[in-house]
């Protein structure tokens, strides 16, 4: 789920005052944006690029890598279908407060075709110096900077922070996996890490998590077969926790979700935890130093 | 969105699925005309928590007068930080057995999961902990639906009711997730009764709230979440506000960077006055926002931490300044800005309100805790 400055990019919703302003930003950074989709302005050219109805009708056309959304949350379950539909093989869903149901179906259809999900609710992916897809601030040279970090987060805002904190620290990110802040997402905490772990680029790895779930859990599992030095910020230990799920949340969830939960596997794991996003780069930049 | 018992039954009931004849009462005179119609019954708080029975909020009545009774001790109760004004009075149901069902959502498959156990009732936890044989879990293709084949092979050879009328009702349970975007809906105890038939006598049920808009009708039945004053005039706001008991107000955007604002607070020995997101598309709404803070009294200095990726600083900030100017709070204000716009967002507070944004959070949230801290003493 790393992108790369050579993949295609369909931005579905271009037309749209978000879609417009950030398929701008990332056509500057170099993104290969190779049209978008609006189902009422297909024939029209939108930022001097082509604008079909549908990624079906993109992909016949044109190879398509990559499919991003600026789509409301009631019309992403259709437009990933007709994504997956269109045998884009990887797609980007930045929209918050999409149905869990819908997200399910989404994520069931794409898993028979083979195709990776990332969202929902993510801030996208970011390639230093090649490229991003989505709402992240590549372009601020304090907050990317090209290295050998590969950061992985549930939220863009703290993201940001903790790449600008790494940059702060004289650090540089190799690449940043915004997996998306939703209960339920294509693409996990682990199979970023997996994903970063087999990245050459990437010499360690930066893991931002938040309470609830049980993704750090799971990463701590993988965590342990890595040579390369993890650090991590868990966002929540100062927060009220959150509603119980019933008798059936207690059943699937165990002992999981809670910060302590997950300081403690990603501890057992040889992860350091760090007390506060500024640490995660201190922590690192003295593993790598080490190794 | 939670759902009360009360409030969740009426769509088993929609789907086919038996619950005993009720009533809701909020007096005990109510209580008495229920129970005068539907003869001996269970007089069962209506609270949005669990343990109620443990907590004495469900006693059985073989009498109108008992019922009254009962009701006017239930009634007024505090059940987990939940005062009891609402009553369902229910009839009595002969248990031959307890069995337990449930569908939610389920990260680890990324799909509906089913649950259920031959054993029920309340130590459902302890029997899936102990004996994790006892409790079927089956992951369903949210495309296709329950498929009855693989439930019926799934379910154990020996079953206490009718195998066929099992599985018609837990197919009923999946319809009613399905059709109302629930996370969860979880029947404890489904009973047989002694004369064979199925029947549900509690249910909870959450839907999810990004559902929400495409169930409108059913939302006015849910329970509102329990709000102050301030957090409830958040809410039409499209805000995420929660009060709390420190005197560091925290304003950020994105849930993470909230979350991690207040983290860093208590890290540097304060405590957060709040938790108020203004991230994703309510970002615009900064000035709102910093009127909530405000208006809680023991906000004794402010920590402005905004960390645009999609949220544009230079907005939010803008936001932010002019409420200030207007508002003239006598209170510290500390800023740290970075992220998308920044050089506009820092400019705007160094130009209007001549102070200087830190760089570093960690220095932004000392210098806040450090003024809350001097203020209050």
């Amino acid at each position: 789920m790393i992108v790369r400055g050579g993949e295609s990019v369909l931005v579905m919703g271009i037309t749209g005052k978000q879609g417009t302003f950030w398929a701008d930003k990332m056509r500057a950074y170099g993104t290969r944006i190779i049209g978008g989709t609006n189902p009422k302005r297909a024939g029209e050219t939108h930022l001097e690029r082509p604008v079909w109805a549908t990624g079906t009708d993109a992909a016949k056309e044109t190879r398509i890598d990559c499919a991003v959304m600026f789509i409301p949350p009631f019309g992403v379950k259709a437009a990933a279908l007709d994504a997956i539909e269109a045998g884009i093989g990887k797609i980007v869903c930045l929209t918050e407060h999409v149905p869990v149901h819908d997200t399910m179906y989404l994520l069931a259809a794409a898993r028979e075709r083979g195709a990776q999900v990332i969202g929902p609710n993510t801030a996208g992916l970011v390639t230093t110096g090649e490229c991003f897809v989505g709402f992240m601030p590549a372009f601020n040279e304090r907050v990317f900077r090209p290295g050998e970090v590969g950061v992985i987060s549930r939220s863009g805002s703290l993201g940001t922070l903790l790449c600008l904190n790494l940059v702060q620290a004289g650090l540089g990110i190799s690449s940043f996996v915004g997996i998306g802040g939703d209960p339920i997402i294509g693409t996990t905490t682990r199979d970023a890490l997996e994903s970063l772990d087999r990245d050459p680029r990437t010499k360690a790895i930066a893991l931002v998590g938040e309470i609830g779930g049980s993704m750090e859990e799971q990463a701590a599992e993988y965590a342990r077969t890595m040579t390369k030095p993890v650090a991590a910020f868990i966002a929540g230990a100062a927060s009220p926790p959150g509603r119980k799920m019933g008798h059936a949340g207690a059943i699937v969830m165990g002992n999981r979700g809670s910060y302590a939960a997950k300081k403690s596997a990603l501890e057992a794991a040889g992860v350091s935890v760090c007390a506060t996003p500024n640490g995660v780069p201190e922590v690192l930049r003295g593993r790598l130093a080490s190794a | 969105m939670n759902f009360e018992e009360y409030a969740a039954k009426p769509l088993l009931r929609a789907v086919g699925i038996e619950t005993p004849r009720s009533g809701l009462a909020t007096t005990p005179d109510e209580a008495e005309s229920v129970a005068r119609e539907i003869g001996p019954c269970v007089v069962k708080a209506q609270v949005p928590t669990g343990k109620r029975g443990k907590a004495g909020g469900i006693k059985l009545a073989a009498s109108p007068a008992e019922g009254r009774a009962h009701a006017g001790r239930i009634l007024g109760m505090t059940i987990g930080e939940h005062r009891v004004e609402r009553l369902l009075v229910e009839a009595q149901v002969p248990i031959a057995k307890e069995m337990y069902a449930a569908v939610l959502n389920d990260p680890d498959s990324k799909g509906p999961l089913l649950l259920f156990s031959a054993e029920g009732g309340m130590d459902i936890e302890e029997i899936a902990e102990q004996h994790p044989g006892a409790l079927l879990r089956l992951p369903v293709d949210i495309r296709k639906g329950l498929d009855r084949g693989a439930l019926a092979a799934a379910l154990p050879k020996e079953l206490p009711a009718d195998r066929a009328a099992l599985i018609d009702t837990l197919a009923r349970l999946y319809d009613a997730y399905a059709e109302n975007d629930a996370e969860l809906i979880e029947i404890n105890p489904l009973v047989l009764t002694r004369d064979g038939k199925l029947v549900a006598l509690d249910c909870k049920l959450v839907i999810d709230d990004s559902a929400i808009p495409r169930h409108e009708a059913l939302a006015k039945s849910g329970t509102p979440d329990k709000a102050t004053e301030l957090e409830a005039k958040a809410k039409p706001l499209g805000l995420k506000f929660i009060e709390l008991d420190g005197n560091v107000g925290v304003l950020a955007n994105g849930a993470g960077l909230t979350m991690t604002s207040m983290d860093a607070v208590r890290h540097f020995g304060g405590e957060p006055a709040n938790f108020l997101e203004i991230g994703g598309e309510s970002y615009t709404k900064a000035k709102p926002a910093l009127e909530l803070v405000l208006a809680n009294p023991r906000v004794k200095a402010l920590l402005v931490n905004f960390c645009g990726a999609f949220a544009r600083t230079n907005v939010m900030a803008e936001g932010v300044v002019t409420a200030w100017q207007e508002l003239k709070p006598d209170i510290p204000i500390v800023f740290t800005i970075h992220g998308t716009s920044e050089e506009e967002a820092i400019a705007l507070v160094r130009d209007r309100l001549g102070i200087e944004p830190y760089d570093l959070m960690d220095d932004a949230v000392r210098a806040a805790v450090a003024a809350a801290t001097g203020a209050s003493q």
